[in-house]
């Protein structure tokens, strides 16, 4: 059995390889037909592998597979491997991403068709597959860090995928810097991790860590730092770059400027949630340190409420979609900070559903209106596009949290969670996920009434060629429609109350907040009933009533709110600053501080004083000293005879000994 | 010790034999262009370094009642000096045929200079060193005379001889005074009488001096290099090719004779005098070598500023340092001899190559050509891969093992203002335009052999293990 989920894991994992070096490489001699052909069928293989494994974890009960393939190397007596650890989460998320990955391979062929840099489109995104799954696959840190850092890259290279977009540059460049800070922050929990286990290993870490409460560091000053504390910290720092939470998410919105493809792909479905997944795979380790629980609880509340809010005064329809990401794995952390890992992970899934479907029925809208995305200019498009519409309203139902669609059972769990946790900062981050719905629901409803019904602003010209997408366009749609309305009604059972992650998932006692939730739990029709008498349905449909009015009603009033508002609007459409501050104190302080190095250290001191100096001064001085080379003979044979007298100057003391050895002085 | 043993002696014995067979051979031949003299002169190399591979056993052996050894040292060193000479005889040849001043002697006074050295480096007498040391030094005055019609020549040819004169002057001053000291004139029997007298006389260092002065001159180390540049520039590029290649070798096993296994007692007081000599000889050798314009004197500017380096190894005081030396010198007359056989390349009857100004552009005119002079140079200046990296590595390390942590310093930055002038001929060749567009003449064999001399420099480089161990191996006991 290990042996068979082994070569299914070695396929899952280089068979996207294998594509996108193909494509990558020999993309000119396959042709553009060749090159998405080899990926989509890498990815096929993988996705039916990955799904074989999930078989075989979660319906045969296989055992978890833990291996080492090889050693990579070995330094002062630590050894780093490359292998896979497969339990239930890792399979839940090998076939949640190759499965998407799939979908958006095949979607990407209708959406890239006319570009010219298709083969090298497949290439990233099978790459990006790839590193995703040695991410998820890992044993060991190290390993996990690689997978982390390699998503990072590709991300960056497919953010700047058009690459002669000024903002496509500058938005890769903010992905990679900003992502370089969280990448410090879990750089440095790494390290501590080795430093204070001794391993790199998942198993002998969490083995190990228990023994490691109590004992403290000091990092600043006086202050002792509980070790632990500090290590999920700077783990979680990693998370929050690459996860986007506040302050690290101003990328995300900025990497809208990839191909939509890429968009659903890495910014939503899958990449974004690698530090979910994270700590949900760290559980071990986060459950022993309350601090950090409730770092994490505020900080994703905070996300959750107020990134969802800029969702509501943008215009641009990939970044209403991109800040209603920010604001879902806001949610996600929320549901880890309360020790609902289970649920975290469960929204993971719904969402990376419903959001690549919202993402690429966005793209389908882009499509159709000739690269068009401002919301200003659409409207009245359902007649047009039934499929498009009719899948991204039942995307839209999974996100506002409609009763019965995946999202609903997933957004709810982790509310209630919530409610029922006991750590310090539940109250405030209660008050955020509960209006948070509300939110959410407005700038759904906002984005489908702009784009599908209200007015129609699509100009003439525009207008003539407005036609319902491709198959391989809509077909994804279709298909990823159905997980996004089916799955929690059958997942919600198993995934959070039966015991699904027991092997994958740890949760002490005091914190299991899901076991209190699930005493209460009888059934899927319960929980929707349930439902309907909570405060997050009403709220829902409370923003669905104000976009409705807003939007489809009454379309002059957003303007007139908004220009009442004033300074509120102000403060939304500046993204509350964070852009304006980042770029005028670290950009431009950096930059400054650069210029200012390079200006007195590199070209005064270094160039000037210490290259052109000393290489001035060796000229002259060299040119001073050939005239010493006089050419005659005598002047030779004195510089002999001047080096005869220093040597026995220096080196012959006893001068008097000597002379009366030569008898020429009274010996004493 | 007895006079037998004479088996040991079979490579100098016929190399002696053939060379004045060469001269025979030579006289009574009218070939204008001394062919059969010139492969005769070869052949006899070939034997001779052959009868070295076979008479090599590794151990020290004494032949003629002590005068001779033969050991590690000297079997690797006589190998190379004859490898070295055979190539730079080859060098030679195309040099004289073009400029149309081939005489048949030439390669006899090689041939005998060629002897001188194997002599010094078997030496174990004070008075054989003398006499290797004379053989070659004889040679060499004749061999840059050889283009008598050439004033520079000529004149190159008084100064070396006249400085010459003085240094081996006070070489047998010194080999004088060490005998009133200590009675013999044998190495072993001067380091024994030494090693007894734990407060040995002023006098012997006062000796030591003169005796120092001498290796000094031979290799050329500050301030007693003043012959080289004007030698070097004024001598056919041939004869300082010759001079600037194996006789190095003989000078540093001089050097090895005369101070560790004579002088071996006074090492605390030679290591001194050789770290002035050193620091001077990279100081003055790498700084004015920026100054010329002429490559053939930068080069002689250079070669002073090796040999500081080599002495480097020699302050060491050890086995390692000893070994860091040989190695160097190996690189040393390795490198050079493809600087200058780049030059006789270059030149054409009556035009020598020998201005910086020469190598402009010539990356244009020759890709394959300025590649190997890249070669060469990034070599000199040591930068890895190539053979000079690592022989500048050896050195300092042995000279940082050895606790002179500050003279590595001093070294590593003196080679640092030396990377200037090597890398400026390689910017000349690559960036600047060409003075003519033609590509250079030279037979086919010319290029083989110059390839063959430069690529050694990679290929070794790339490998330095072997060259390495075998110079540990010289001097491990």
């Amino acid at each position: 059995m290990a042996d068979y989920l082994t070569t299914l894991c070695l396929i899952v994992v280089l068979a996207p390889l294998t594509g996108s070096m193909l494509a990558g490489l020999f993309g000119s001699a396959l042709g553009r037909a060749g090159a998405h052909w080899v990926t989509i069928i890498g990815v096929a293989i993988a996705t039916l592998a990955s799904a074989l494994v999930f078989k075989a974890q979660v319906f045969d009960g296989a055992a978890v597979l833990n291996v080492n393939l090889y050693e990579w190397a070995a330094l002062g007596g630590i050894s780093f491997n490359i292998g896979f650890l497969v339990d239930s989460l890792t399979a839940t998320m090998m076939l949640v991403v190759t499965f998407v990955s799939w979908m958006i391979h095949v979607y990407t062929i209708g959406y890239m068709h006319d570009d010219p840099g298709y083969q090298r489109f497949f290439s990233y995104i099978s790459l990006f597959t790839f590193a995703m799954l040695m991410l998820i696959m890992a044993n060991n840190f190290l390993q996990l860090f690689f997978g982390w850092e390699a998503v990072g890259l590709v991300s960056y290279l497919l953010i700047g995928f058009w690459f002669k977009r000024e903002s496509a540059i500058f938005a890769n460049m903010k992905a990679f810097l900003v992502n370089r800070v969280g990448d410090f922050g879990f750089l440095i929990g790494i390290a501590a991790i080795l430093f204070y286990t001794g391993s790199l290993n998942y198993t002998t870490v969490f083995a190990v860590v228990p023994s490691l409460t109590g004992t403290t560091i000091n990092v600043f000053g006086n202050a002792d730092w509980s070790v632990l504390s500090f290590i999920c910290i700077a783990l979680f720092i990693g998370a929050m770059g690459k996860s986007a939470q506040v302050p690290l998410h101003v990328w995300l919105p900025d990497s809208m400027e990839g191909p939509t493809p890429i968009s659903a792909l890495i910014h939503a479905a899958t990449m974004v949630t690698a530090g979910i997944f994270m700590v949900a795979r760290m559980s071990p380790l986060f459950e022993l340190s309350e601090a950090a629980l409730t770092f994490i609880l505020v900080i994703g509340a905070t996300t959750a409420l107020f990134m969802g809010l800029l969702g509501v005064v943008q215009h641009d329809i990939k970044r209403v979609i991109a800040y209603s990401t920010l604001s879902q794995l806001g949610y996600m952390t929320v549901a880890l900070g309360a020790s609902a890992y289970s649920a975290a992970i469960f929204h993971l899934v719904t969402h990376a559903f419903f959001k690549a479907l919202l993402f690429l029925g966005a793209g389908s809208v882009i499509i159709a209106l000739h690269h068009e995305q401002d919301m200003r200019r659409m409207g009245r498009l359902s007649r047009f596009m039934p499929f498009t519409w009719l899948t991204m309203l039942a995307g839209t139902l999974a996100l506002v949290g409609f009763p019965g669609t995946s999202g609903f059972f997933s957004k709810d769990a982790i509310i209630e969670a919530v409610h029922l946790s006991e750590l310090p900062g539940a109250g405030y981050a209660y008050f955020c996920v509960l209006a948070g719905v509300f939110i959410t629901s407005l700038y759904s409803f906002r984005l489908l009434f702009l784009v599908f019904h209200g007015r129609d602003n699509v100009d003439s010209h525009a207008k003539g060629h407005l036609f319902e997408s491709p198959p391989v366009v809509v077909l994804p749609l279709l298909i990823l429609a159905v997980p996004s309305l089916l799955l929690g009604l059958v997942a919600i059972g198993p995934l959070l109350f039966g015991g699904y992650f027991a092997d994958a998932i740890h949760v002490a006692p005091a914190h299991d907040v899901l076991a209190r939730l699930g005493e209460d739990y009888h059934g899927v029709l319960g929980f929707m009933l349930h439902g309907l008498m909570t405060p997050p349905l009403w709220l829902a449909v409370a923003g669905f009533i104000v976009a409705w009015y807003c939007y489809q009603l009454r379309p002059e009033l957003p303007g007139r709110i908004a220009a009442a508002s004033g300074g509120l609007y102000r403060l939304l459409l500046n993204k509350y600053g964070f852009d304006d501050f980042n770029q005028a104190v670290f950009a431009r302080g950096a930059r400054g501080l650069g210029g200012l190095l390079w200006r007195i250290g590199d070209v005064r001191l270094i160039d000037g004083l210490i290259v052109n100096g000393s290489a001035n001064s060796v000229r002259r001085f060299s040119g001073l000293i050939r005239h010493a080379q006089s050419g005659f003979l005598y002047h030779y044979a004195f510089a002999m005879i001047v080096g005869l007298v220093l040597l026995l100057a220096l080196f012959v003391q006893d001068w008097p000994a000597l002379l009366a050895q030569y008898g020429l002085m009274q010996p004493r | 010790m007895s006079i037998d043993n004479l088996s040991l002696l079979l490579p100098e014995i016929a190399l002696l034999t053939l060379a004045c067979a060469t001269l025979m051979v030579d006289i009574f031949s009218n070939d204008p262009k001394h062919g059969p003299g010139y492969w005769l002169a070869q052949l006899t190399l070939l034997v001779t370094a052959v009868l070295v591979l076979v008479t090599y056993t590794g151990d020290s052996q004494y032949a003629m009642a002590g005068m001779f050894v033969s050991d590690a040292m000297s079997g690797l060193l006589k190998f190379a000096i004859c490898i070295i000479s055979l190539f730079a005889l080859f060098y030679s040849r195309e040099y004289l045929l073009r400029h149309d001043i081939i005489k048949g002697e030439y390669f006899v006074l090689g041939l005998f200079a060629v002897l001188g050295m194997l002599v010094m480096v078997s030496a174990n007498n004070l008075l054989t060193v003398y006499l290797g040391l004379e053989l070659l030094s004889l040679s060499l005055y004749a061999m840059v005379a050889i283009h008598r019609d050439s004033s520079s020549a000529s004149e190159a040819a008084i100064k070396y001889f006249v400085l010459g004169a003085i240094a081996s002057g006070m070489l047998l001053y010194g080999i004088s005074i060490l005998y009133g000291v200590t009675g013999s004139l044998e190495l072993g029997a001067v380091a024994q009488v030494l090693e007894g007298q734990s407060d040995y006389p002023t006098l012997a260092i006062f000796g030591l001096v003169f005796v120092l002065i001498g290796v000094a001159f031979k290799l050329g180390a500050v301030p007693f290099h003043m012959w080289l540049p004007d030698v070097y520039q004024g001598a056919p590029t041939a004869v300082t090719l010759f001079i600037g290649s194996a006789p190095k070798l003989a000078a540093f096993a001089m050097a090895i004779r005369l101070l560790v296994d004579g002088l071996g007692p006074l090492l605390p007081d030679w290591q001194q005098m050789l770290m002035i000599l050193a620091v001077l000889s990279m100081a003055t050798g790498n700084l004015i070598a920026i100054a010329q314009t002429n490559i053939k004197r930068m080069l002689a500017y250079s070669t002073i500023a090796h040999i500081g380096f080599l002495l480097l190894g020699l302050v060491a005081g050890n086995a390692g340092g000893y070994a860091g030396a040989m190695f160097y010198v190996i690189t040393y007359a390795l490198m050079s001899m493809g600087g200058f056989a780049m030059i006789i390349l270059l030149g054409r009857k009556g035009a020598e190559a020998d201005q910086l100004d020469d190598f402009s552009g010539l990356a244009e005119r020759s890709p394959w050509l300025a590649f190997l002079m890249l070669i060469l140079m990034f070599s000199m200046a040591g930068i890895p891969p190539f053979l000079g990296f690592w022989a500048k590595w050896f050195v300092l390390r042995e000279v940082i093992q050895a606790g002179f942590v500050w003279i590595a310093l001093l070294a590593v930055a003196f080679a640092i203002v030396g990377a200037f002038y090597y890398l400026r001929v390689v910017k000349l060749m690559y960036f600047d335009e060409p003075r003519e567009p033609d590509e250079p003449q030279c037979s086919t064999p010319l290029r083989t052999v110059l390839s063959v001399n430069g690529l050694s420099l990679l290929l070794l480089g790339l490998s330095p293990g072997l060259l390495m161990s075998l110079c540990m191996a010289a001097f491990s006991p």
